[in-house]
């Protein structure tokens, strides 16, 4: 073995240790709620909890609402850009970052400001139009990740020929949309859902600011209460977002076999 | 009968123009090449006509009717396109059927046309491939298919052949010839390829920088090409410089490498080029031709031998068969080369 991979083994290994030796930690605290033994009693005080239930649930519901008004607000932007306004690309892909930039303690009080009881569009005043809000949040919160996981799929087809080819065939730009390019990127827009997914499930700002019953909060108020709830609640969150990143690294594996087959 | 004219077409893409006073009348059922260079304009042609390029000036109209106002969706034209662009996410009887669905067409209706489609391509049985299971040629006869399906008044081929090897572009040039024909489907065809060109096409459009610069028949643009540039394209030419001089009720054209003859036709006068094929030169003895020179090279090209001779200081070619080279025929040696009146094609300047 020369230094060359010793020194490379060696930097994984500390990657390694600095990235799973807390997940270690916190595994291992979330077992320790009896004394004295290993248990997975923080799970089941956890998992019997109805209000874990509930908030998960919301935040699923929420998280598939935002995947799909971020596909819709995103891949005809994203289309449209590519084909029609190349030059505009660097401007757009520049606002698609804001979200980064700018806290999202801005947006949500821009939100509450713009749409509270007393605005010409009281959305705050019920829970429906606050969870459309909340859903709207989400979607600008993960619009950089959205726009460039769609971005990147739209890059590995030839969406000029395919359009015009479907123009040809008669085809008009809503049926191009859902016909031709939505199903061939497919691999990137579930990219995109699931790097939304991960975000909704841990975010905490919007929904406790819009008083919404999201698993952020739950997770927050979880830690401020209890011992060894939150580091399992902790691990099965991890464990949420893992589940969909593997089943993203898994299309994405059986797309790049299918190109290669190619 | 004229179904599509092309009228005045100006197109610039910003300050440069790509297309300049372009007209072209195509009649019903014919089969129409645009050759030329690469950027001289053609595929900007066939995309206007398309619908994906709109005029800066000048107008399209297709049986009778202005289609500069309708989208490209509503012209009822169908295309083929040089990267194949089939549907990756449908299968082959998908795409072929993906046109009839959007032009609402029944099940039954679809599943027969699909399958006629099929069989006219030679792709029966693969209903069920995706096309990244299929050649390069299987995916464009797919494409050639589901641009004719759903029976458009116009047929636009973009170099469909281009991406192909040269054993599958022959033979599928001669198919997509077959079909047009059976179809009787007005075509506009675009490509680089001379051999294409003039073995496919009823009429030939050739393009520089923009402008059409000869509109013929394959024989006519091969064997009277109009302008320098067409001779220059088309082929293999022989450029000669000359000086007409007509003296006592005969006419012919000095040149430095010899004299050659007027064809009685031309009312040439002052300087000209003469266009002459290398297969219309015959070599012969030094005394009978009409140019003389040395012969520097002979190219045994297979079916026929090209000479290399320099006469004065322009180097001609001259293609004959084997049979018909003078016996003992030896590099360095003077020898004539022979050229009837009617071979001569006469340029002004």
């Amino acid at each position: 073995m020369n230094l060359h991979r010793v020194t490379s083994w060696i930097a994984f290994a500390l990657a390694a240790v600095y990235f799973l030796l807390p997940l270690v930690a916190t595994l291992e605290f979330s077992l320790r709620a009896r004394r004295g033994v290993y248990s997975l009693d923080a799970y089941r005080n956890v998992l019997s909890d109805p209000q874990f239930h509930q908030t998960l649930g919301y935040s699923l519901i929420l998280s598939l609402a935002t995947v799909v008004l971020g596909v819709l607000i995103v891949a005809p932007t994203a289309f449209w850009v590519r084909l029609k306004l190349p030059r505009l690309r660097p401007v757009v892909e520049f606002i698609t970052l804001l979200p980064l930039v700018i806290p999202p303690i801005v947006i949500v009080f821009g939100y509450i400001r713009l749409f509270n009881t007393s605005s010409v569009l009281p959305l705050t005043g019920s829970a429906g139009g606050t969870d459309f809000l909340l859903a709207a949040g989400y979607a600008t919160l993960s619009l950089p990740y959205m726009y460039r996981a769609i971005d990147t799929g739209l890059r590995a087809i030839d969406i000029r020929s395919l359009t015009e080819a479907a123009q040809s065939l008669g085809a008009g730009w809503t049926l191009i949309l859902a016909r031709v390019i939505l199903p061939n990127i497919t691999v990137a827009i579930l990219s995109g859902a699931f790097l939304t997914f991960a975000i909704v499930i841990g975010e905490y700002v919007l929904a406790a600011l819009l008083n919404r019953p999201a698993f952020g909060p739950y997770m927050v108020w979880m830690g401020g209460n209890r011992a060894y709830e939150p580091a399992a609640l902790a691990v099965v969150a991890f464990g949420l977002t893992w589940a969909a990143m593997a089943v993203v690294q898994t299309l994405a594996g059986r797309a790049k076999h299918l190109n290669t087959s190619r | 009968m004229t179904f599509i004219t092309l009228q005045s077409l100006e197109k610039s893409f910003g300050a440069t123009p790509v297309v300049r006073t372009f007209d072209l009348t195509l009649e019903k059922g014919e089969f129409v090449s645009l050759l030329g260079p690469s950027g001289c304009g053609k595929t900007t042609v066939l995309r206007m006509v398309a619908g994906f390029e709109t005029p800066d000036q000048g107008d399209i109209v297709i049986a009778g009717e202005s289609v500069l106002k309708k989208r490209p969706n509503q012209r009822r034209i169908g295309m083929v396109f040089q990267s194949y662009a089939l549907f990756p996410n449908l299968t082959v009887a998908g795409n072929v059927a993906f046109g009839l669905r959007v032009a609402g067409m029944d099940r039954a209706g679809i599943s027969r046309r699909v399958d006629d489609m099929l069989a006219m391509v030679g792709l029966s049985g693969l209903h069920g491939r995706f096309p990244w299971q299929l050649s390069g040629g299987q995916q464009q006869r797919v494409a050639l298919a589901r641009a004719i399906a759903p029976r458009p008044q116009v047929l636009l081929l973009d170099e469909p052949l281009s991406a192909l090897d040269a054993k599958i572009r022959v033979s599928l040039r001669t198919e997509i010839r077959a079909i047009q024909r059976e179809l009787g489907i007005t075509t506009l065809f675009v490509t680089h390829d001379q051999e294409e060109a003039l073995s496919m096409s009823d009429r030939i459009v050739v393009m520089n920088g923009g402008r059409a610069e000869q509109i013929g028949t394959p024989q006519q643009v091969y064997d009277r090409p109009a302008t320098r540039f067409v001779a220059g394209f088309i082929g293999t030419l022989n450029l000669i410089e000359g000086q007409v001089s007509r003296q006592a009720g005969t006419a012919s054209i000095l040149s430095a490498a010899g004299d050659l003859p007027l064809p009685s036709d031309s009312a040439a006068t002052g300087k000209v080029t003469v266009a002459i094929r290398p297969q219309a030169m015959s070599p012969c003895a030094p005394d009978q031709g009409n140019l003389r020179g040395t012969l520097r090279q002979i190219e045994f090209l297979g079916a026929f031998t090209r000479l290399h001779v320099t006469c004065a200081e322009t180097t001609v070619q001259a293609d004959c068969f084997a049979r018909d080279l003078p016996p003992g025929l030896s590099l360095n040696q003077t020898i004539g080369l022979r050229v009837a009146a009617e071979d001569c094609v006469v340029m002004s300047g």
